[in-house]
């Protein structure tokens, strides 16, 4: 079994709502609500949900662009929730972020030599010549060509401008990348190209990815692991292959019954579930999902469930197996 | 052999920008037939949109203006109406839904202010009660819950996949032969996105409404529509029964397509590519568009626009491979080398 490179215990994030003319607090957005994970060394770790499920917003509490209200973040043995932002703008050389837009992701007056070459100098890494040399480098790893560094972004396409966003965060040497709906704003032929470049450098420079996606074929593809977010939790979390063979809590089935499958052949069941997403800011009560579970039973709406391993490594927030629980102890 | 309802002959729309005359939809035929779910696939800047948008005399004008061939629905040429009479029939005979419902949808109106003033228009001659009444029909129709209420809401009150059912009650509102949906569902989540799917393939069986679904996700193809045109660069390059396009795709690019998408029920060890991106509309004057990011391009590829080849009955595919001799020459000698 490989290291934990990252640990995360209980990360809370409420964003507090307010009201009228005194500012008063009226209530919180709960935007992620007690989510613990681990990520491995060199494994990718997917996370997927539906739009409000939290996932980018854990996705910029690990790098502390967002403070948690809560819960303990952990990475090579370092507990960096509790540190200082000057600690924690050097710590981010070894943690760094790709987003979905590539266009708004990167500067429109600056030239891509210097957008990539600003990241060593905020960490002060090697002189003006060894910084220029691993520009380079690193435009040819990603597949663009040392001419296009004297080039603005308004002049690359959406692809390549992923690539220098890729580029970007691989300046510093980094060990984790968070990886925002990398390939969401790309055309199926382009999107490909990237995760084909995001698996290869996993392979050659042994990162470790934690990958936000709504797209579940996406994430089946490129993670080893995926985690399932609904309305600020995590649900679901188990290997890759395990999740889309047998999935187990009713949301994930859910979810996978409704992605449309690019084969007019495939005849399956499909578990289309009514209504739409609950507010986070007044979830439903005990499990948020049991307002559209087709399985809800009596507890659901009382008692939240907790995130329990069912199987080996599968670990799943659902009352349906709490029987399942008992019987295995 | 269903009736032809709309026909595109030769449509050829183009704009006129200062860096030139470019041809964003250039030279397309096809029909939608009477009660059938029609796809058009494409990446951005394949012309699907500016197909749909030709349709319905939308094109924004200046820069953008329909430079040649018919539109014949029911055998009428659209693009000869004058402005006047072609608002006659959008809404009435076609209607279309987009994207995102929220920008479709006036924000400073009622919902059911809005749905009269769409059947109003198209019946001038009906009170007020009656519009009110078709309008709660048509909301039950589209399975939104507590119709009357919902009449008196306005837009932010109501969730995307609620929005999105409205802009589709508000299509059918006057019963059209042609509704054209422009990526109904791509702003939506995908349980939400099943849901509506769902009700747009239930609603075509009941009705018998054609619809013209414009997409990029293959897999929404694959799940409603029976026939599928791809478009690349402004040109229709394959065309064909639904089972036909996924199991025996003929065009390099489809072919690609369809490799490239990751597919959630097994796991690729390493996902098809196409290399190189879509070339700049008007880019490409001469020869076959793919060509440069085609595995199979041969020299003629480059001179000579290749025609549509009758593949097989109803398939259609514009690449030179399909020409016979062709085909096996060129594949012997790609396999030898």
């Amino acid at each position: 079994m490989s290291k934990v490179l990252l640990k995360v215990d209980g990360l809370k994030k409420y964003f507090p709502i307010r009201k009228g003319a005194l500012n008063t607090q009226v209530g919180d957005v709960k935007a992620v609500d007690d989510v613990s994970f681990e990520v491995f060394e060199g494994e990718t770790l997917g996370i997927v949900g539906e739009s409000g499920c939290g996932k980018s917003t854990t996705g910029r509490l690990l790098m502390r662009l967002l403070e948690p209200t809560e819960g303990e973040i952990e990475f090579a043995g370092k507990m960096i929730s509790d540190f200082s932002n000057n600690e924690m703008r050097k710590a981010r050389r070894d943690i760094q972020m790709i987003f979905q837009d590539p266009y708004a992701s990167l500067n429109p007056r600056h030239n891509i030599g210097k957008i990539l070459e600003e990241p060593l100098i905020v960490h002060g890494m090697g002189n003006a010549k060894e910084r220029k040399q691993k520009v380079l480098e690193l435009l040819e790893i990603v597949g663009l060509n040392e001419y296009h560094v004297k080039r603005y972004p308004h002049q690359f396409s959406g692809g390549q401008r992923q690539r220098i966003g890729i580029a970007r965060a691989l300046m510093t040497n980094p060990r984790l990348i968070i990886a925002d709906e990398p390939v969401s704003a790309l055309d199926v032929s382009i999107q490909a190209q990237v995760l084909n470049l995001l698996q290869n450098l996993q392979k050659d420079l042994k990162l470790t990815y934690i990958f936000i996606s709504h797209d579940l074929g996406v994430v089946r593809h490129i993670s080893n692991r995926v985690g399932v977010m609904y309305l600020g939790k995590l649900v679901e979390l188990t290997a890759s292959e395990d999740l889309y063979a047998e999935p187990l809590h009713p949301y994930t089935q859910a979810l996978l019954s409704s992605v449309p499958v690019p084969d007019p052949t495939f005849e399956r069941e499909q578990l289309i579930i009514s209504g739409d997403i609950p507010s986070a800011s007044n979830p439903p009560s005990g499990c948020t999902f049991h307002t559209r579970c087709p399985f809800k039973k009596e507890e659901c709406s009382q008692v939240v469930p907790k995130m329990q391993e069912v199987k080996p490594g599968h670990y799943v927030a659902c009352h349906l197996y709490d029987a399942l629980q008992h019987s295995m102890i | 052999m269903r009736k032809k309802l709309l026909e595109i002959k030769g449509l050829k729309t183009t704009f006129f920008t200062d860096d030139g005359q470019i041809p964003a939809v250039d030279n397309i035929d096809f029909a939608v037939h009477e009660g059938e779910i029609l796809g058009i696939v494409g990446e951005s800047g394949s012309g699907k949109s500016v197909t749909s948008l030709s349709i319905m005399g939308l094109i924004p004008s200046p820069p953008g203006k329909i430079t040649g061939g018919e539109i014949l629905l029911d055998g009428k040429n659209l693009v000869t109406l004058s402005d006047k009479q072609m608002q006659k029939i959008r809404g009435k005979d076609v209607a279309m839904i987009f994207q995102e419902p929220m920008t479709s949808l006036n924000p400073l109106f009622t919902i059911g202010d809005q749905l009269k003033e769409a059947i109003l228009i198209h019946h001038p001659k009906w009170s007020k009660k009656e519009a009110f009444a078709r309008a709660i029909d048509i909301m039950k129709l589209v399975g939104l819950p507590r119709a009357e209420e919902l009449l008196k809401d306005y837009p932010h009150q109501l969730s995307g996949g609620m929005r999105q059912r409205v802009m589709i009650a508000m299509a059918l509102v006057c019963d059209p032969k042609v509704l054209i949906a422009d990526e109904p569902t791509t702003a939506l989540d995908v349980t939400i996105q099943a849901q509506i799917l769902q009700l747009m393939k239930d609603l075509n069986k009941r009705l018998n409404t054609a619809v013209l679904l414009i997409t990029h996700d293959l897999g929404v193809v694959a799940e409603t529509c029976e026939r599928v045109i791809v478009m690349y660069a402004g040109q229709i390059v394959e065309e064909a029964p639904v089972q036909e396009i996924f199991v025996n795709p003929k065009h390099p690019y489809t072919q690609g397509l369809i490799k490239s998408v990751p597919d959630m029920r097994y796991k690729k060890d390493n996902l098809y590519s196409i290399p190189g991106s879509v070339p700049k509309p008007g880019s490409i004057q001469e020869g076959c568009r793919f060509a440069a990011r085609c595995e199979f391009a041969m020299d003629r590829c480059v001179q000579e626009t290749p025609p549509l080849y009758e593949a097989a009955e109803r398939h259609k595919s514009r690449c030179f491979l399909l020409e016979k001799q062709e085909v096996e020459q060129h594949v012997e000698s790609v396999i030898e080398s």
